[in-house]
């Protein structure tokens, strides 16, 4: 079975509570943050001859950890050969014996995932809290999350449930890497390489 | 903590699975629905079994306890008497209407607010001028020695009037901080307050609308065609999974209603629900709302069997007799027959609200032709120099369209829900004082309380105020400067020794506030002793959330009720203050006396600190403020003089007959648009042509969690500002700027985001103040308390946080 991320787009509104949850649980710095919220969004203003204005200013919050590619970009450009994807879940993971911390799966992965860990010099990022999978939980973000916005389960029958979509604006083209992600849009996405808007919360994301 | 077992489990194990991966590692369970239950070894806890140290871990229950006005239920994981991570509620079937009381971001990183570094640990006294920061450690005896003495000579001299406790809401748990008011009370009581910070003037001024100010619980928009939200953004106030966000959520989805948000902002709730944003220049709802009645009446949209059935003040007709025929209803008044001669039009509205005449037309349309339709306001519109002309304004939506009393509809007040049937605490006694100011003006009652009147200042009680404050209790509360307005004006007056002789204070960190300390008190959070929490604003669902203390007390921290228990031993009132009761035994005694009574269906003490959540669902499905008034007006009237709806308002008229009101100042009989001091059309504008408004922010509730590093990370203290504004000044996003005004200097980081109207700056409220205050005074902190103002509100005496006018540069 091979294991995915359930994001709907509707009912985020990027609290942030799976990006703290999962860094209390994996006891991570503020400077490494395994999930993170995008806050994307857009739009102009115009000021009428009556002084007033009008606007068409949209943006949605965007929840993303590992997405567990089928095509993992991040293995396929390692050096050392240390990323591998487990045959029974679909999780890719890192072997912290082989990893030398160069950081070039960091910038492989189109969804910034895997991070190097600077004080041991690792890469380390989202293992789809597998120690609560094999006892038959969710991740610790999807049981986190206030509104509901996040599911985990058989990619298989999340596609089923929820459908394929698996891009939108900021995330990348679902070609890059096939990763195992479904999301239900909210309103006013805009497409995977939209250039109308933009991260409006640089600074949150690391 | 009521079962604790040894658990095996592989200590090389645990600790490889720690490294990366904190304990949840090593030990994750289901276990635990049970009082502080050993967790399972699910998951990870494999490895040898025969290489076992022997390690327990309990999993505790307790709730995030600050005060975001919903309540979360937290499941602390701890190991050798130190909490090493945290769930929430993961129990039971989550199905909406017996779900999880799922916590946020906040509730999230309660570990390192308990672990940190740089919580206080020991009793200190102040050793430098006070405000200076400069403490040295004392001993437990001498802090109670000294607070004890001192609060007798302070009674001796001055008498209980020059006592005062501070408004605090960093504890919210029934069983903890009322323990104060219990002592002070035994001892002749305290000048009294009324308002809060959070809602005193929609809380005053809704009473003289509707007899009281009441919502429905906002899951009824589940009932809904249309809602209309007035600063509402609960989804960055009340983030929980059990609040209101949820509801709205789960209610709106099951309405498919279309959601309208008004407000300066593009919130996260506008971004998230809203199907239309109406931006609008801030305090300014009010004239929105008299345009949209201007549309409403000239159209004949209003209903008018409910305005003639249930309201008074509408038109002539229901007027008090001696002023009919004078142009003094709300018919006259926006149809332009009143005595300003103006027609409230929708082009009236727009230069005011800066939203565009056919935007209000189709809004004012809109509201009228949906039923139900239910109008909500936040707290953020009347936190402002007009809020209580705001607040009532904005309920005429739902007044003149027959909303109230109707699932579906609301009052047009902020959201409220299902309570259990009785509130506990602990008992404290009536306060033998009963003279009382409101909560925002306690800085001039210590600086010449003696001088304070009721007729200028909303001294209650009294005609005036005989003494000026002397002594300060405060409990777990930052409102001493950081959370009240004027810092720089705080500061001043904290740091005349002479004017507030004494200040005794309880934190668990060194807040700004503790800065100011006499004697500054190392406090145990919470969850660090017995505790149980009642819902607030949590929809159709009420609850309740128990739990004992997730740990023994580190370093010299003691419970606020220890402390006291000594200082009431040394006032010779031991046994009156304790009735020989610890904590866990007032815990059961006011659970049993005041929650069992009215609930017969609720579990008993024992068995609440066993199963730790009790839930409770809305009789009659939703709750529906007004309804009884609704269904037969006759026999349930309002709390009005009248019975009825008073549109218009002898009672506040007459209340208000002798005021002196400061220059600006408006209070109107009609729920109409009063412009503001300090408002945008203030002269004052020319030189701070910005205007300045405050909000809740997502990364702390008010200013606690505010010094936690994770979330200060996540959730960076920035200024919104549009980018015309911007370019305007030469600004880019991130750029580093000052914010200033005649009251201050905030430094900070600039968000510039096309999120907000042009024209106003905002700043999430609570951040924490940093400056040098012997020195520039600049805030590099962010905190917005640097450059509001003091200067009450024109009834409810408040504090009118949103409402500034500011300039900004870069630094």
């Amino acid at each position: 079975m091979t294991y995915g991320f359930y994001f709907n787009g509707t009912r985020c509104t990027g609290c942030k509570t799976c990006v703290l949850a999962c860094k209390d649980k994996n006891d991570l710095s503020e400077s490494i943050n395994f999930r993170n919220v995008y806050e994307y969004g857009g739009g102009t203003w115009t000021k009428g001859n009556d002084g007033c204005w009008t606007n068409d200013t949209f943006a949605y919050s965007v929840s993303v950890a590992c997405n567990h590619c089928d095509m993992p970009v991040c293995m396929a450009n390692c050096p050392q050969g240390a990323i591998e994807k487990d045959a029974d879940t679909g999780a890719v993971r890192s072997d912290p014996e082989k990893c030398i911390g160069c950081g070039t799966c960091a910038n492989a992965c189109p969804y910034g995932a895997p991070k190097v860990d600077t004080e041991i010099m690792k890469s380390v990022k989202c293992d789809m809290c597998a120690d609560k999978v094999a006892a038959g939980e969710k991740p610790v973000c999807v049981e986190a999350c206030p509104l509901r916005a996040l599911d985990f389960g058989d990619i298989d029958e999340l596609r089923a449930t929820y459908g394929d979509v698996a891009e939108l604006a900021p995330l990348p083209a679902a070609s890059e890497t096939s990763p195992n992600l479904v999301i239900t849009p909210p309103a006013t996405a805009k497409p995977a390489g939209d250039t109308t808007g933009a991260v409006l919360n640089p600074r949150e994301i690391s | 903590m009521t079962i604790t077992k040894e658990h095996s489990l592989s200590r090389r194990t645990f600790m490889k699975g720690s490294a990366l991966a904190g304990l949840g590692a090593a030990a994750v369970g289901t276990a635990g629905l049970f009082g502080c239950a050993p967790a399972t070894d699910s998951g990870a806890a494999g490895g040898g079994l025969a290489d076992t140290a022997a390690v327990e871990e309990k999993v505790c229950w307790g709730h995030c306890s600050v005060n975001c006005e919903t309540r979360c239920a937290l499941r602390f994981h701890v190991v050798d008497d130190e909490v090493k991570w945290v769930e929430t509620d993961n129990t039971g079937n989550d199905e909406y209407g017996d779900h999880q009381l799922r916590a946020c971001q906040r509730g999230r990183t309660i570990r390192r607010w308990l672990n940190h570094p740089d919580r206080l640990n020991v009793p200190m006294k102040r050793v430098g001028k006070r405000g200076e920061g400069k403490f040295e450690e004392i001993s437990w005896d001498e802090a109670i020695e000294t607070i004890a003495s001192e609060y007798r000579r302070i009674l001796d001299a001055y008498g209980p009037e020059s006592v005062y406790v501070q408004y605090a809401s960093g504890v919210n748990a029934g069983n903890i901080g009322g323990f104060l008011n219990r002592l002070v009370n035994m001892n002749g009581g305290c000048l009294g307050r009324y308002g809060s910070y959070s809602s005193a003037q929609i809380s005053q001024a809704l009473p003289f609308l509707y007899g009281g100010r009441a919502a429905n619980g906002n899951s009824d928009v589940a009932n809904s065609k249309l809602v209309v939200l007035f600063g509402d953004n609960s989804c960055e106030t009340k983030m929980s999974g059990a609040g209101p966000t949820y509801h709205y959520m789960q209610g709106l989805e099951k309405s498919g209603a279309k959601v309208i948000v008004v407000d300066p902002r593009y919130t996260d709730t506008a971004a998230v629900h809203a199907d239309q944003w109406i931006a609008i220049r801030p305090g300014t709802d009010a004239a929105l709302v008299d345009a949209c009645a201007y549309v409403m009446i000239t159209e004949d949209l209003v209903d008018h069997d409910f305005l003639s059935t249930y309201c008074i003040g509408y038109d002539d007709a229901t007027m008090p007799e001696e002023l009919r025929g004078t142009g003094a209803s709300y018919v006259d008044y926006i149809t332009g027959k009143g005595a300003d001669a103006t027609p409230k039009t929708p082009e009236w509205a727009a230069a005011i609200t800066l939203v565009p005449a056919a935007t209000i037309e189709a809004l004012a349309r809109e509201i009228a032709t949906a039923k139900p339709c239910a109008i909500y306001q936040g707290k953020g519109p009347q936190r402002r120099g007009n809020g209580e002309q705001t607040a009532r304004a904005i309920c005429m939506l739902a007044v003149l369209t027959g909303n109230v009393g109707i699932n579906g509809g609301n009052t047009g007040s902020d959201l409220d829900g299902y309570y259990m049937p009785a509130w506990f605490g602990v008992p404290a006694e009536d306060n033998p004082v009963e003279v009382s100011i409101a909560s925002f003006t306690w800085t001039d009652a210590v600086d010449h309380g003696e001088q304070m009147t009721a007729t200028r200042d909303g001294v209650r009680g009294a005609d005036k105020l005989s003494v000026p404050i002397k002594m300060i209790w405060n409990y777990a509360g930052n409102c001493m400067t950081n959370q009240h307005g004027d810092i720089n004006h705080a500061h001043e007056v904290l740091s005349d020794e002479s004017k507030c002789e004494f200040i005794v204070l309880w934190d668990t960190f060194m807040t700004d506030s503790a800065k100011y300390a006499d004697i500054l008190l190392p406090d145990l959070m919470a969850v660090e002793q017995p505790n149980i929490i009642q819902s607030e604003y949590a929809g159709n669902m009420a609850y309740y959330i128990a739990g004992d203390a997730i740990t023994s007390p580190k370093f010299e921290r003691r419970t606020l009720y220890s402390v006291l228990t000594d200082v009431a031993d040394k006032l010779g009132q031991k046994e009156a203050f304790t009735e020989g009761l610890d904590e866990m035994g007032w815990l059961r005694r006011i659970y049993e006396e005041q929650a069992l009574p009215g609930d017969p269906g609720a579990p008993t003490f024992d068995e609440m600190m066993e199963q730790h959540i009790y839930k409770k669902q809305c009789p009659e499905g939703e709750h529906v403020a007004f309804k009884d008034f609704r269904d037969d007006p006759e026999a349930n009237p309002l709390e009005t003089p009248s019975g009825k709806i008073e549109i218009y308002s002898q009672a506040l008229m007459d209340t208000v007959a002798d005021w002196e009101l400061a220059e600006g100042d408006l209070i109107h009989p009609l729920p109409v648009y009063c412009p503001e001091a300090e408002g945008y059309a203030d002269p004052l504008a020319e030189k701070y042509p910005l205007q300045l408004t405050g909000f809740h922010f997502k990364g702390r509730t008010h200013s606690s969690y505010g010094c936690i590093e994770v979330l200060k990370a996540a959730n960076p203290q920035e200024l919104w500002m549009n980018p015309l504004d911007a370019e305007e000044r030469s600004i880019v996003d991130g750029d580093t700027v000052r914010v200033t005004n005649d009251r201050g200097t905030v430094e900070i980081v600039v968000k510039v985001t096309p999120r907000i109207i042009p024209g106003t700056v905002a700043m999430g409220q609570g951040a924490w103040h940093d400056a040098d205050m012997s020195g520039d005074k600049v805030d590099r902190g962010g905190c917005i308390n640097t450059l509001t103002s003091h200067r009450p509100s024109p009834y409810a005496k408040a504090n009118p946080q949103h409402t500034n006018l500011v300039e900004v540069a870069r630094a």
